[in-house]
């Protein structure tokens, strides 16, 4: 029976995970474990299943084969007498609280400003008082550079400051999980560096398991404990940041790095 | 006696006629905003069930959309008169039956609108839920909802104008709605002068209001949702800024769509 293996149970473990669209095979048996407070950048070329790893730890897409499990506990089946038995919407709801995601097009909620999208989630699903949840909300929009954008509506903000505002939201639920999802790569390339410089803060101040998507190598080099090299679905190589980026092993690595550092 | 003498006399006939006119016009109101209203609520029930994932809610909506949809306004106006005073169930008021007979098949070619246009609410937002663990009448009334009302305001103005136009066929139930006075008033007077002179003008006025009074409605959904002016903006005579540039580069005209000449 699958089960998480390691002594310290991971925060995220995937075991023999398949993920198909049709008769297209995305992934196919991977295995991973990313532990608490590490922060893990997945790199490949695009197409290589890497986006597809975040969505279904957010549970935006649906596991066609394996177990993931999110501190130990099965975030979309259980293996029952053999079989695969999906868990139940509670059960489920009950680990997604722990995941926050800040996608690549902001996604805000143009009916809101930017002070009720951060708060709306908060208030309603963690039952946080509506003063809690707006105390830390303008703390957290000081924290992203924002303070004075609280009672602004989101569309007429610029796309770096919307991020910005994604990633508090994302931030004000206090996830144990972080899933940054090429957030950068809708930004124009001057306001890049305000939003990843936010997200190092993120990474230095809290305790928060990142796993990230990104085109920003410079970024992955900083903030994270290990990279892994992704190619047709499958894991080509992994390691920490500097073994990866400056004596990468594998070919496939090689080349991939090679062509992406030249655009540097 | 030429032309416009005659013309003269109707007029004349007409003020006698004012009355009963006036009054067949208030019911032909009457009939459609309260149509309307029901119509609107079926709408909105239908398509909210029809638009679910749950296929115990999806099933059966479609089977009562499929069939106010496929069978006839005067059709149906029977059934509520006739058939259902055969299963026990009379209608005291030939007006109710007016009202339940047009709230349902409107109401079901609306219910067709409100799925469709929560549909069309950028997936990005949909995603945004799931991210922040939203339950789904939750999702639905703060976040999708708001957002897919805009996209199907226009589509519930046209069947706004139909279900005026359809609300003439009360007439066979007995109803002395506007269309039985002005035919009525063809008796005394001709075709041309009651129907395509009165008739056509009072329809279209009314036609008119409505469909102004819906665009107001639009005007004001999409400024909440950071789309274009405020209503205050489009009825000012001088306009203080050009539309364009209400919400500097903002409004994107595809919802989740990137913002015309995006700043970044």
């Amino acid at each position: 029976m699958p089960t998480p293996t390691d002594p310290e149970t991971p925060v995220i473990e995937f075991v023999d995970v398949e993920k198909r669209f049709g008769s297209n095979t995305v992934l196919k048996d991977l295995n991973f474990s990313v532990r608490r407070g590490e922060r893990v950048t997945l790199i490949g070329p695009s197409g290589s299943g890497k986006t597809t790893i975040l969505r279904l730890v957010m549970t935006l897409e649906e596991l066609t084969g394996g177990y993931i499990f999110v501190d130990g506990e099965p975030l979309t089946h259980r293996e029952k007498d053999g079989k695969r038995v999906a868990v139940s919407a509670k059960e489920q709801k009950h680990l997604r609280t722990r995941i926050g995601m800040v996608f690549q097009q902001f996604n805000l909620f143009p009916n809101m400003t930017v002070l009720e999208n951060i708060i709306e989630a908060p208030i309603h699903v963690l039952g946080q008082s509506k003063s809690e949840a707006t105390a830390k909300a303008h703390s957290l929009l000081e924290q992203v550079g924002l303070p004075d954008k609280a009672n602004e509506h989101p569309m007429s903000l610029s796309g770096g400051q919307q991020q910005r505002v994604a990633i508090a939201r994302a931030l004000a639920m206090d996830p144990e999980i972080l899933l940054l999802d090429e957030v950068t790569s809708a930004l124009d390339p001057e306001v890049v560096g305000d939003v990843l410089n936010i997200l190092r803060t993120v990474a230095d101040t809290t305790n928060v398991t990142m796993l990230i998507v990104t085109h920003e190598m410079s970024f992955a080099r900083d903030v994270s404990h290990k990279v892994m090299m992704f190619d047709g679905g499958r894991v080509v190589e992994e390691g920490a940041p500097e073994k990866i980026f400056s004596d990468p092993t594998h070919e496939r690595t090689k080349q991939f790095l090679s062509a992406v550092l030249r655009d540097a | 006696m030429d032309w416009l003498d005659q013309q003269q006399q109707y007029f004349e006939t007409l003020q006698n006629f004012g009355p009963r006119l006036w009054d067949g016009f208030l019911l032909t109101v009457q009939l459609t905003l309260v149509g309307a209203a029901l119509a609107f609520v079926i709408a909105v029930i239908l398509g909210l069930m029809a638009g679910s994932p749950n296929l115990w809610l999806r099933g059966p909506a479609r089977v009562i959309i499929e069939f106010f949809r496929g069978t006839s306004l005067l059709v149906q106006l029977f059934w509520v008169y006739y058939v259902l005073p055969l299963f026990g169930l009379t209608l005291e008021s030939a007006f109710t039956v007016g009202v339940i007979a047009l709230g349902v098949n409107y109401g079901a070619y609306g219910a067709e609108a409100v799925r469709a246009s929560l549909t069309s609410v950028a997936s990005g937002q949909w995603e945004a839920t799931v991210a922040l663990s939203m339950s789904w009448p939750h999702k639905i009334r703060r976040i999708i909802f708001p957002q897919a009302w805009a996209l199907m305001i226009p589509s519930l103005t046209n069947l706004l104008v139909h279900l005026l136009k359809g609300s003439a066929i009360v007439y066979i139930v007995g109803l002395n709605d506007f269309n039985w006075e002005l035919d009525q008033l063809r008796r005394v007077t001709d075709a041309w002068f009651s129907y395509a002179f009165i008739g056509l003008i009072a329809y279209f006025l009314f036609a008119l209001l409505l469909t102004q009074g819906m665009r107001l409605l639009e005007i004001r959904a999409k400024h909440r949702l950071g789309q274009g002016p405020t209503i205050r903006e489009i009825l000012s005579p001088t306009p203080k800024m050009p539309i364009a540039s209400a919400h500097p580069g903002s409004a994107p005209l595809v919802p989740g769509g990137k913002a015309p000449g995006g700043q970044g």
